[in-house]
Protein backbone atom coordinates (compact mmCIF):
# COMPACT_ATOMS: atom_id res chain seq x y z
CA UNK A 1 0.00 0.00 0.00
CA UNK A 2 3.02 2.53 1.12
CA UNK A 3 5.02 1.28 -1.59
CA UNK A 4 2.16 1.64 -4.00
CA UNK A 5 1.61 5.50 -3.17
CA UNK A 6 4.63 6.10 -3.20
CA UNK A 7 5.25 4.76 -6.43
CA UNK A 8 2.66 7.41 -7.56
CA UNK A 9 4.19 10.17 -5.77
CA UNK A 10 7.77 9.83 -7.57
CA UNK A 11 5.87 9.66 -10.44
CA UNK A 12 3.90 12.97 -10.07
CA UNK A 13 7.42 14.40 -8.80
CA UNK A 14 8.81 13.61 -12.19
CA UNK A 15 6.00 14.24 -14.22
CA UNK A 16 5.50 17.98 -12.62
CA UNK A 17 9.11 18.24 -13.18
CA UNK A 18 8.80 17.55 -16.69
CA UNK A 19 6.20 20.07 -17.31
CA UNK A 20 8.13 22.62 -15.26
CA UNK A 21 11.33 22.31 -18.10
CA UNK A 22 8.85 21.86 -20.65
CA UNK A 23 8.71 25.32 -22.07
CA UNK A 24 12.76 26.08 -21.82
CA UNK A 25 13.11 22.39 -23.98
CA UNK A 26 10.48 23.59 -26.52
CA UNK A 27 11.98 26.62 -27.04
CA UNK A 28 15.83 24.87 -26.51
CA UNK A 29 14.51 22.37 -29.75
CA UNK A 30 12.88 25.35 -31.58
CA UNK A 31 16.31 27.22 -31.51
CA UNK A 32 17.81 25.08 -33.54
CA UNK A 33 15.35 23.95 -36.10
CA UNK A 34 13.44 26.09 -38.87
CA UNK A 35 10.16 27.51 -38.31
CA UNK A 36 8.09 25.21 -40.09
CA UNK A 37 9.76 22.05 -38.67
CA UNK A 38 9.35 23.65 -35.31
CA UNK A 39 5.80 24.86 -35.51
CA UNK A 40 5.15 21.20 -37.32
CA UNK A 41 7.04 19.37 -34.38
CA UNK A 42 8.62 17.06 -37.22
CA UNK A 43 11.16 15.50 -34.51
CA UNK A 44 13.74 14.47 -36.98
CA UNK A 45 14.15 17.31 -39.13
CA UNK A 46 18.17 18.65 -39.26
CA UNK A 47 19.28 21.10 -36.78
CA UNK A 48 20.23 23.93 -37.72
CA UNK A 49 22.10 27.10 -36.69
CA UNK A 50 20.62 29.87 -38.86
CA UNK A 51 18.12 31.66 -36.42
CA UNK A 52 21.01 32.22 -34.00
CA UNK A 53 22.59 33.73 -37.39
CA UNK A 54 19.47 35.64 -38.07
CA UNK A 55 19.23 36.59 -34.30
CA UNK A 56 22.67 38.03 -34.09
CA UNK A 57 22.60 39.80 -36.95
CA UNK A 58 19.20 41.74 -35.79
CA UNK A 59 20.35 43.34 -32.72
CA UNK A 60 23.60 44.93 -31.34
CA UNK A 61 23.49 41.71 -28.81
CA UNK A 62 27.18 41.94 -27.94
CA UNK A 63 26.24 45.66 -26.92
CA UNK A 64 23.51 44.67 -24.81
CA UNK A 65 25.43 41.94 -23.43
CA UNK A 66 28.27 44.14 -22.34
CA UNK A 67 25.51 46.69 -20.59
CA UNK A 68 24.07 44.18 -18.52
CA UNK A 69 27.44 43.51 -17.63
CA UNK A 70 28.23 47.02 -16.67
CA UNK A 71 24.74 47.26 -15.17
CA UNK A 72 24.98 44.20 -12.36
CA UNK A 73 29.03 45.22 -11.94
CA UNK A 74 28.23 48.94 -11.05
CA UNK A 75 25.06 47.49 -8.85
CA UNK A 76 27.04 45.34 -7.18
CA UNK A 77 29.87 47.27 -6.40
CA UNK A 78 27.54 50.57 -5.24
CA UNK A 79 25.77 47.85 -2.74
CA UNK A 80 28.60 46.87 -1.51
CA UNK A 81 29.93 49.87 -0.29
CA UNK A 82 26.59 51.20 0.84
CA UNK A 83 25.34 48.31 2.77
CA UNK A 84 28.70 47.37 4.43
CA UNK A 85 28.54 51.18 6.03
CA UNK A 86 25.18 51.24 6.73
CA UNK A 87 25.38 47.60 8.20
CA UNK A 88 28.10 48.32 10.25
CA UNK A 89 26.60 51.79 12.13
CA UNK A 90 23.52 49.74 12.67
CA UNK A 91 25.28 46.80 14.12
CA UNK A 92 28.35 48.26 15.92
CA UNK A 93 27.93 51.74 16.66
CA UNK A 94 25.75 53.20 19.69
CA UNK A 95 24.08 56.78 18.29
CA UNK A 96 20.91 58.53 19.46
CA UNK A 97 18.01 58.22 16.58
CA UNK A 98 19.83 54.49 15.18
CA UNK A 99 16.68 52.33 15.90
CA UNK A 100 14.69 54.90 14.47
CA UNK A 101 16.35 55.33 11.17
CA UNK A 102 16.55 51.64 11.01
CA UNK A 103 12.94 51.37 10.98
CA UNK A 104 12.72 54.16 8.02
CA UNK A 105 15.37 52.04 6.41
CA UNK A 106 13.32 48.81 6.46
CA UNK A 107 10.35 50.47 5.17
CA UNK A 108 11.68 50.56 2.38
CA UNK A 109 11.57 46.78 1.56
CA UNK A 110 7.83 47.66 1.20
CA UNK A 111 8.38 50.91 -0.59
CA UNK A 112 9.18 48.95 -3.95
CA UNK A 113 11.47 51.04 -6.56
CA UNK A 114 9.16 49.77 -8.82
CA UNK A 115 6.38 51.64 -7.91
CA UNK A 116 7.80 54.81 -7.83
CA UNK A 117 8.78 54.48 -11.50
CA UNK A 118 7.79 58.15 -11.99
CA UNK A 119 9.05 59.87 -9.60
CA UNK A 120 12.26 58.13 -9.83
CA UNK A 121 12.57 58.94 -13.34
CA UNK A 122 12.13 62.93 -12.93
CA UNK A 123 14.57 62.35 -9.99
CA UNK A 124 16.98 60.31 -12.94
CA UNK A 125 16.81 63.11 -15.13
CA UNK A 126 17.15 66.14 -12.54
CA UNK A 127 20.62 64.37 -11.62
CA UNK A 128 20.94 64.03 -15.20
CA UNK A 129 21.91 60.59 -15.68
CA UNK A 130 18.86 59.74 -17.70
CA UNK A 131 20.00 56.75 -20.43
CA UNK A 132 23.23 56.04 -18.61
CA UNK A 133 23.74 52.77 -17.07
CA UNK A 134 24.79 54.63 -13.70
CA UNK A 135 20.87 56.02 -13.65
CA UNK A 136 19.67 52.65 -14.33
CA UNK A 137 21.77 51.12 -11.38
CA UNK A 138 21.78 54.15 -8.71
CA UNK A 139 17.87 53.35 -7.38
CA UNK A 140 19.14 49.96 -6.31
CA UNK A 141 22.52 50.33 -4.64
CA UNK A 142 20.69 51.88 -0.77
CA UNK A 143 18.92 48.49 -0.46
CA UNK A 144 17.39 47.90 2.53
CA UNK A 145 17.39 44.47 2.15
CA UNK A 146 21.43 44.47 1.75
CA UNK A 147 21.59 46.62 4.62
CA UNK A 148 19.84 44.36 6.87
CA UNK A 149 21.98 41.57 5.51
CA UNK A 150 24.71 42.58 6.09
CA UNK A 151 23.78 43.69 9.66
CA UNK A 152 22.83 40.56 10.65
CA UNK A 153 26.24 39.23 9.18
CA UNK A 154 28.01 41.59 11.49
CA UNK A 155 25.98 41.31 14.54
CA UNK A 156 27.70 37.36 14.38
CA UNK A 157 31.40 38.87 14.61
CA UNK A 158 32.16 37.95 18.08
CA UNK A 159 33.48 41.67 20.26
CA UNK A 160 36.72 39.67 21.34
CA UNK A 161 37.96 40.06 17.55
CA UNK A 162 36.90 44.00 17.84
CA UNK A 163 38.86 44.68 20.96
CA UNK A 164 41.94 43.31 20.16
CA UNK A 165 42.37 44.70 16.57
CA UNK A 166 41.40 48.01 18.79
CA UNK A 167 44.00 47.34 21.27
CA UNK A 168 46.55 46.72 18.38
CA UNK A 169 45.90 50.64 17.21
CA UNK A 170 43.09 49.74 14.44
CA UNK A 171 40.97 52.84 13.62
CA UNK A 172 37.05 51.86 12.83
CA UNK A 173 37.33 51.70 9.20
CA UNK A 174 40.61 49.47 10.00
CA UNK A 175 38.51 47.04 12.11
CA UNK A 176 35.71 47.17 9.79
CA UNK A 177 38.09 46.50 6.99
CA UNK A 178 40.54 44.01 8.47
CA UNK A 179 38.37 42.09 10.76
CA UNK A 180 34.42 42.30 9.93
CA UNK A 181 34.50 41.99 6.09
CA UNK A 182 36.51 39.17 5.63
CA UNK A 183 34.75 37.19 8.05
CA UNK A 184 31.06 38.28 6.51
CA UNK A 185 32.20 36.98 3.44
CA UNK A 186 30.00 33.92 2.91
CA UNK A 187 27.08 36.64 3.50
CA UNK A 188 28.81 38.92 0.72
CA UNK A 189 29.00 35.92 -2.12
CA UNK A 190 24.90 35.03 -1.28
CA UNK A 191 24.24 38.32 -1.68
CA UNK A 192 26.02 39.04 -4.72
CA UNK A 193 24.39 35.92 -6.38
CA UNK A 194 21.20 37.48 -5.78
CA UNK A 195 21.71 40.65 -6.59
CA UNK A 196 23.47 39.41 -10.25
CA UNK A 197 20.64 37.19 -11.03
CA UNK A 198 17.78 40.03 -10.00
CA UNK A 199 19.40 42.50 -12.20
CA UNK A 200 20.39 40.34 -14.82
CA UNK A 201 16.87 39.73 -15.02
CA UNK A 202 15.42 43.61 -14.31
CA UNK A 203 13.13 45.17 -16.54
CA UNK A 204 10.57 47.79 -16.24
CA UNK A 205 13.20 50.44 -14.74
CA UNK A 206 15.79 49.64 -17.27
CA UNK A 207 12.94 50.30 -20.14
CA UNK A 208 12.09 53.49 -18.69
CA UNK A 209 15.31 54.96 -17.97
CA UNK A 210 17.52 53.65 -21.16
CA UNK A 211 16.69 55.42 -24.52
CA UNK A 212 19.59 53.96 -26.75
CA UNK A 213 21.04 50.72 -27.84
CA UNK A 214 24.21 52.01 -25.95
CA UNK A 215 23.07 51.88 -22.38
CA UNK A 216 20.09 49.12 -23.52
CA UNK A 217 20.60 45.88 -21.01
CA UNK A 218 19.70 42.68 -22.60
CA UNK A 219 16.20 42.18 -21.12
CA UNK A 220 15.06 45.53 -22.85
CA UNK A 221 16.74 44.46 -25.91
CA UNK A 222 15.30 41.41 -25.81
CA UNK A 223 11.97 42.80 -25.72
CA UNK A 224 12.43 45.12 -28.45
CA UNK A 225 13.70 42.38 -30.67
CA UNK A 226 10.80 40.10 -30.04
CA UNK A 227 7.93 42.72 -30.41
CA UNK A 228 5.40 41.44 -32.83
CA UNK A 229 5.57 44.59 -35.05
CA UNK A 230 9.48 43.57 -36.12
CA UNK A 231 7.10 40.02 -37.39
CA UNK A 232 10.87 38.03 -36.23
CA UNK A 233 9.50 34.37 -36.39
CA UNK A 234 8.85 32.10 -33.38
CA UNK A 235 12.20 30.23 -34.38
CA UNK A 236 14.38 33.49 -34.45
CA UNK A 237 12.74 34.39 -30.88
CA UNK A 238 13.84 31.33 -29.03
CA UNK A 239 17.16 31.46 -30.16
CA UNK A 240 17.60 35.14 -28.60
CA UNK A 241 15.88 34.30 -26.23
CA UNK A 242 18.18 31.26 -25.68
CA UNK A 243 21.22 33.42 -26.22
CA UNK A 244 20.21 36.00 -24.03
CA UNK A 245 19.67 33.76 -20.78
CA UNK A 246 23.03 31.16 -21.69
CA UNK A 247 25.20 32.77 -19.49
CA UNK A 248 22.89 33.14 -15.88
CA UNK A 249 21.42 29.82 -16.63
CA UNK A 250 24.87 27.50 -17.53
CA UNK A 251 26.23 29.90 -14.54
CA UNK A 252 23.42 28.02 -12.46
CA UNK A 253 23.28 24.66 -14.05
CA UNK A 254 26.79 24.78 -12.84
CA UNK A 255 27.12 26.12 -9.53
CA UNK A 256 23.70 25.32 -8.49
CA UNK A 257 24.39 24.41 -4.99
CA UNK A 258 26.02 27.48 -3.74
CA UNK A 259 22.83 29.34 -6.05
CA UNK A 260 20.39 27.06 -4.00
CA UNK A 261 22.35 28.30 -0.57
CA UNK A 262 22.93 31.82 -1.53
CA UNK A 263 19.47 31.96 -1.99
CA UNK A 264 18.33 30.43 1.10
CA UNK A 265 20.80 32.65 2.94
CA UNK A 266 19.26 35.51 1.70
CA UNK A 267 15.98 34.99 2.38
CA UNK A 268 15.77 33.16 5.69
CA UNK A 269 17.96 35.70 7.67
CA UNK B 1 35.95 60.21 33.24
CA UNK B 2 32.71 61.60 32.42
CA UNK B 3 34.17 63.86 29.56
CA UNK B 4 36.26 60.89 28.32
CA UNK B 5 32.76 58.81 28.37
CA UNK B 6 30.97 61.81 26.65
CA UNK B 7 33.91 62.01 24.34
CA UNK B 8 34.02 58.77 23.17
CA UNK B 9 29.73 58.85 22.69
CA UNK B 10 29.88 62.10 20.84
CA UNK B 11 32.67 59.91 18.44
CA UNK B 12 30.08 56.91 18.05
CA UNK B 13 27.78 59.44 16.95
CA UNK B 14 29.85 61.28 14.66
CA UNK B 15 31.14 57.76 13.20
CA UNK B 16 27.54 56.05 12.78
CA UNK B 17 26.43 59.36 10.67
CA UNK B 18 29.25 58.97 8.95
CA UNK B 19 28.60 55.36 7.91
CA UNK B 20 25.36 56.04 7.59
CA UNK B 21 25.51 58.81 4.76
CA UNK B 22 25.50 57.19 2.07
CA UNK B 23 22.74 55.03 2.76
CA UNK B 24 20.56 58.02 3.61
CA UNK B 25 21.46 60.12 0.74
CA UNK B 26 20.66 57.24 -2.00
CA UNK B 27 17.69 55.95 0.08
CA UNK B 28 16.43 60.19 0.39
CA UNK B 29 16.90 60.51 -3.29
CA UNK B 30 15.30 57.09 -4.70
CA UNK B 31 12.32 56.16 -1.69
CA UNK B 32 11.91 58.82 0.56
CA UNK B 33 11.65 62.41 -1.56
CA UNK B 34 9.99 60.68 -4.22
CA UNK B 35 6.96 59.07 -2.04
CA UNK B 36 6.44 62.44 -0.96
CA UNK B 37 6.64 63.95 -4.25
CA UNK B 38 4.16 61.10 -5.38
CA UNK B 39 1.50 62.27 -2.90
CA UNK B 40 2.40 65.99 -3.76
CA UNK B 41 1.71 65.43 -7.65
CA UNK B 42 -1.02 63.66 -7.25
CA UNK B 43 -2.98 66.18 -5.75
CA UNK B 44 -2.28 69.09 -8.74
CA UNK B 45 -3.85 69.16 -12.26
CA UNK B 46 -1.73 67.84 -15.40
CA UNK B 47 -0.44 71.02 -16.92
CA UNK B 48 -1.18 72.05 -20.56
CA UNK B 49 -0.38 74.74 -22.60
CA UNK B 50 -3.21 76.58 -22.22
CA UNK B 51 -3.95 75.61 -18.88
CA UNK B 52 -1.00 75.58 -16.03
CA UNK B 53 -1.23 72.82 -13.23
CA UNK B 54 -3.50 73.76 -10.42
CA UNK B 55 -4.06 72.51 -6.79
CA UNK B 56 -7.37 70.03 -7.14
CA UNK B 57 -6.73 68.46 -4.24
CA UNK B 58 -8.53 64.77 -4.21
CA UNK B 59 -9.68 65.26 -7.34
CA UNK B 60 -7.15 63.02 -9.20
CA UNK B 61 -8.54 60.21 -7.01
CA UNK B 62 -12.10 61.22 -7.64
CA UNK B 63 -11.26 60.50 -11.69
CA UNK B 64 -10.14 56.96 -10.75
CA UNK B 65 -12.61 56.48 -8.94
CA UNK B 66 -15.04 57.02 -11.70
CA UNK B 67 -12.59 55.62 -14.17
CA UNK B 68 -13.95 51.56 -15.54
CA UNK B 69 -10.86 51.13 -16.49
CA UNK B 70 -9.06 51.56 -13.16
CA UNK B 71 -11.76 49.70 -11.48
CA UNK B 72 -10.90 47.04 -14.19
CA UNK B 73 -7.79 47.10 -13.90
CA UNK B 74 -7.73 46.83 -9.77
CA UNK B 75 -10.28 43.72 -10.40
CA UNK B 76 -7.58 42.10 -12.20
CA UNK B 77 -4.87 42.61 -10.19
CA UNK B 78 -6.90 41.42 -6.89
CA UNK B 79 -7.52 38.30 -9.12
CA UNK B 80 -3.99 37.86 -10.01
CA UNK B 81 -3.36 38.25 -6.38
CA UNK B 82 -5.76 35.58 -5.42
CA UNK B 83 -4.66 33.15 -7.77
CA UNK B 84 -0.88 33.46 -8.04
CA UNK B 85 -0.10 33.52 -4.02
CA UNK B 86 -2.08 30.44 -3.04
CA UNK B 87 -1.36 28.41 -6.15
CA UNK B 88 2.24 28.98 -6.15
CA UNK B 89 2.33 28.24 -2.57
CA UNK B 90 0.48 24.42 -2.74
CA UNK B 91 2.97 24.07 -5.92
CA UNK B 92 5.98 25.15 -4.01
CA UNK B 93 5.09 22.75 -0.79
CA UNK B 94 4.16 20.30 -3.52
CA UNK B 95 7.88 20.48 -4.73
CA UNK B 96 9.25 20.56 -1.58
CA UNK B 97 7.81 17.39 0.29
CA UNK B 98 8.91 15.59 -2.96
CA UNK B 99 12.62 17.21 -3.54
CA UNK B 100 12.95 15.99 0.06
CA UNK B 101 11.33 12.80 -0.23
CA UNK B 102 13.70 9.94 -1.47
CA UNK B 103 12.33 9.37 -4.99
CA UNK B 104 13.92 8.28 -7.94
CA UNK B 105 15.88 11.04 -10.51
CA UNK B 106 15.68 13.40 -7.34
CA UNK B 107 18.56 16.18 -8.87
CA UNK B 108 16.66 16.63 -12.31
CA UNK B 109 13.48 16.77 -10.07
CA UNK B 110 14.38 19.78 -8.18
CA UNK B 111 16.84 21.22 -10.84
CA UNK B 112 13.53 21.38 -12.89
CA UNK B 113 11.45 22.56 -10.01
CA UNK B 114 14.17 25.58 -9.68
CA UNK B 115 14.86 26.66 -13.19
CA UNK B 116 12.38 29.31 -14.01
CA UNK B 117 13.31 31.27 -11.36
CA UNK B 118 17.22 32.26 -12.62
CA UNK B 119 15.53 33.50 -16.01
CA UNK B 120 14.00 37.02 -16.63
CA UNK B 121 10.62 37.19 -16.59
CA UNK B 122 10.77 38.83 -20.37
CA UNK B 123 12.96 35.76 -21.55
CA UNK B 124 10.54 33.28 -19.38
CA UNK B 125 6.98 35.65 -21.54
CA UNK B 126 8.93 34.57 -24.56
CA UNK B 127 8.87 30.47 -23.90
CA UNK B 128 5.20 30.90 -23.14
CA UNK B 129 4.77 32.58 -26.57
CA UNK B 130 5.36 29.17 -27.96
CA UNK B 131 2.74 27.61 -26.06
CA UNK B 132 0.19 30.08 -26.47
CA UNK B 133 0.27 31.26 -30.15
CA UNK B 134 -2.86 30.32 -31.89
CA UNK B 135 -2.61 27.48 -34.31
CA UNK B 136 1.33 27.09 -34.28
CA UNK B 137 1.03 26.69 -30.24
CA UNK B 138 1.78 23.83 -28.16
CA UNK B 139 -1.24 24.11 -26.66
CA UNK B 140 -2.67 24.26 -29.72
CA UNK B 141 -0.77 21.00 -31.02
CA UNK B 142 -1.83 19.22 -27.85
CA UNK B 143 -5.51 20.08 -28.15
CA UNK B 144 -5.92 18.78 -32.04
CA UNK B 145 -4.42 15.81 -31.32
CA UNK B 146 -7.57 15.63 -29.06
CA UNK B 147 -9.82 17.11 -31.41
CA UNK B 148 -10.25 20.50 -29.82
CA UNK B 149 -10.56 23.55 -31.64
CA UNK B 150 -7.68 26.45 -31.92
CA UNK B 151 -7.83 28.72 -28.70
CA UNK B 152 -6.32 32.39 -29.02
CA UNK B 153 -5.28 32.22 -25.24
CA UNK B 154 -3.51 35.46 -25.23
CA UNK B 155 -6.26 37.41 -28.06
CA UNK B 156 -9.50 36.76 -25.84
CA UNK B 157 -10.64 38.50 -22.92
CA UNK B 158 -11.81 35.20 -20.95
CA UNK B 159 -8.33 33.47 -20.90
CA UNK B 160 -5.74 36.29 -21.56
CA UNK B 161 -5.33 37.15 -17.45
CA UNK B 162 -5.26 33.26 -17.08
CA UNK B 163 -2.27 32.52 -19.52
CA UNK B 164 -0.61 35.45 -17.80
CA UNK B 165 -1.24 34.12 -13.98
CA UNK B 166 -0.10 30.96 -15.11
CA UNK B 167 3.33 32.50 -16.85
CA UNK B 168 4.04 33.96 -12.81
CA UNK B 169 2.83 30.69 -11.17
CA UNK B 170 5.11 28.80 -13.29
CA UNK B 171 8.12 31.57 -12.37
CA UNK B 172 7.81 31.77 -8.69
CA UNK B 173 6.80 28.86 -7.74
CA UNK B 174 10.11 27.26 -7.93
CA UNK B 175 11.75 29.66 -5.90
CA UNK B 176 9.24 29.50 -3.01
CA UNK B 177 9.86 26.12 -3.13
CA UNK B 178 13.53 26.50 -1.64
CA UNK B 179 12.29 28.18 1.37
CA UNK B 180 10.04 24.91 1.83
CA UNK B 181 12.96 22.94 1.90
CA UNK B 182 15.43 25.00 3.87
CA UNK B 183 12.04 25.01 6.30
CA UNK B 184 11.86 21.07 6.21
CA UNK B 185 15.54 20.36 6.48
CA UNK B 186 15.32 22.04 10.15
CA UNK B 187 12.64 19.61 10.81
CA UNK B 188 14.41 17.00 13.89
CA UNK B 189 13.99 13.47 12.69
CA UNK B 190 12.88 11.93 15.89
CA UNK B 191 9.42 13.74 15.14
CA UNK B 192 9.22 11.09 12.12
CA UNK B 193 10.20 8.49 14.18
CA UNK B 194 8.03 8.89 16.87
CA UNK B 195 5.62 9.01 14.51
CA UNK B 196 6.45 5.83 13.13
CA UNK B 197 6.19 4.47 16.30
CA UNK B 198 2.92 5.70 17.08
CA UNK B 199 1.61 3.87 13.94
CA UNK B 200 0.63 7.43 12.43
CA UNK B 201 0.37 7.28 8.86
CA UNK B 202 2.79 9.39 5.98
CA UNK B 203 -0.65 11.56 5.22
CA UNK B 204 -0.96 12.36 9.00
CA UNK B 205 2.41 13.03 9.86
CA UNK B 206 2.77 15.30 7.02
CA UNK B 207 -0.56 16.89 7.66
CA UNK B 208 -0.57 17.28 12.01
CA UNK B 209 3.50 17.71 12.18
CA UNK B 210 4.99 19.39 9.19
CA UNK B 211 2.56 21.69 8.05
CA UNK B 212 2.28 23.33 11.14
CA UNK B 213 5.68 23.56 11.57
CA UNK B 214 5.89 24.97 8.38
CA UNK B 215 3.52 27.84 9.27
CA UNK B 216 6.42 30.61 9.53
CA UNK B 217 7.52 30.07 6.37
CA UNK B 218 4.29 30.03 4.83
CA UNK B 219 3.59 33.28 6.22
CA UNK B 220 6.92 35.07 4.77
CA UNK B 221 6.58 33.56 1.37
CA UNK B 222 2.96 34.71 1.48
CA UNK B 223 4.19 38.26 1.89
CA UNK B 224 6.74 37.75 -0.87
CA UNK B 225 3.92 36.45 -3.55
CA UNK B 226 1.52 39.26 -2.47
CA UNK B 227 4.83 41.70 -3.06
CA UNK B 228 5.09 39.78 -6.24
CA UNK B 229 1.40 40.12 -7.24
CA UNK B 230 2.07 43.97 -7.81
CA UNK B 231 5.76 43.88 -8.89
CA UNK B 232 5.80 40.85 -11.68
CA UNK B 233 4.25 42.64 -14.76
CA UNK B 234 7.22 42.91 -17.04
CA UNK B 235 5.49 39.41 -19.34
CA UNK B 236 2.86 41.88 -20.22
CA UNK B 237 4.60 43.95 -22.23
CA UNK B 238 5.62 40.30 -24.39
CA UNK B 239 2.45 38.34 -24.05
CA UNK B 240 -0.73 40.60 -24.07
CA UNK B 241 0.43 44.65 -23.27
CA UNK B 242 -2.61 44.62 -21.31
CA UNK B 243 -5.17 43.55 -23.78
CA UNK B 244 -7.02 42.48 -25.24
CA UNK B 245 -9.68 45.62 -23.83
CA UNK B 246 -7.63 45.29 -20.64
CA UNK B 247 -8.65 41.77 -20.02
CA UNK B 248 -5.26 41.58 -18.17
CA UNK B 249 -4.10 44.77 -17.30
CA UNK B 250 -2.35 44.89 -14.18
CA UNK B 251 -2.01 47.96 -11.62
CA UNK B 252 2.00 48.35 -12.27
CA UNK B 253 1.41 48.60 -15.63
CA UNK B 254 -1.58 50.57 -15.77
CA UNK B 255 0.91 53.28 -13.46
CA UNK B 256 3.46 52.65 -16.57
CA UNK B 257 1.21 53.65 -18.89
CA UNK B 258 -0.79 55.95 -17.60
CA UNK B 259 3.02 58.02 -16.83
CA UNK B 260 4.90 56.50 -20.11
CA UNK B 261 2.42 56.10 -22.88
CA UNK B 262 -0.31 58.66 -22.14
CA UNK B 263 2.01 61.57 -20.41
CA UNK B 264 -0.72 61.60 -17.13
CA UNK B 265 1.80 62.04 -14.45
CA UNK B 266 -0.67 63.57 -11.73
CA UNK B 267 -3.32 60.58 -12.44
CA UNK B 268 -0.45 57.85 -12.13
CA UNK B 269 1.08 59.59 -9.15
CA UNK B 270 -2.68 59.07 -7.54
CA UNK B 271 -2.56 55.37 -8.30
CA UNK B 272 1.01 54.69 -7.19
CA UNK B 273 -0.19 56.14 -3.92
CA UNK B 274 -2.97 53.94 -3.42
CA UNK B 275 -0.51 50.89 -4.08
CA UNK B 276 1.71 52.70 -1.08
CA UNK B 277 -1.19 52.74 0.94
CA UNK B 278 -1.74 48.70 0.68
CA UNK B 279 2.13 48.19 0.67
CA UNK B 280 1.92 50.06 3.69
CA UNK B 281 -1.10 48.09 5.68
CA UNK B 282 0.80 44.78 4.32
CA UNK B 283 4.11 46.18 6.34
CA UNK B 284 2.26 47.23 8.92
CA UNK B 285 0.88 43.51 9.40
CA UNK B 286 3.94 42.06 8.67
CA UNK B 287 5.86 43.97 11.26
CA UNK B 288 3.58 43.74 14.30
CA UNK B 289 1.02 40.89 14.05
CA UNK B 290 3.20 38.63 12.00
CA UNK B 291 6.74 39.24 13.67
CA UNK B 292 5.61 38.24 17.10
CA UNK B 293 3.65 35.56 16.58
CA UNK B 294 6.00 33.38 14.12
CA UNK B 295 8.94 33.72 16.90
CA UNK B 296 8.05 30.55 18.14
CA UNK B 297 10.41 28.69 15.09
Amino acid sequence: MSGLSRQIEALGAVLLAVIWISPLVFAFWAAFHSTSDAVNFNLLSPWTLDNFRTAWDGAPWLRYFLNTFLLVTVILIGQFIVTTLAGFAFAQVQFPGRDFIFILVLMQLFILPEVLIVENYAMVSRLGLFDSILGVGMPYMASAFGIFLMRQAFKGVPIELHEAARVEGCGWFGILWRVYVPLARPTYLAYALVSVSTHWNNFLWPLIVTNSPDTRPLTVGLSIFGAPENGVDISVISAATMMSVAPLLMAFLIFQRQFVQAFLRAGIK
Amino acid sequence: MTEHVQNERRRQAIYGWILLSPALVLLSLFAFYPSIATLWSSLFSRGTRRRPTEFVATENYADLFADPTFWKVVINNLIYAGATIPISIAIALAMALWANSKIPARGFVRTAYFTPTVLPMIAAANLWLFFYTPGLGVLDKIGGLFGFESVNWLGQPETALWAVIIVTIWKEAGFFMIFYLAALQTIPEDLKEAADIEGASRWTYTRRIVLPLLMPTTLFIMVNALINSVKLIDHLFILTKGGPSDASKLILYYIWEMAFAFFDAPHAAAMTIMVLVVLGIVAGIKFTILDKRTHYQ
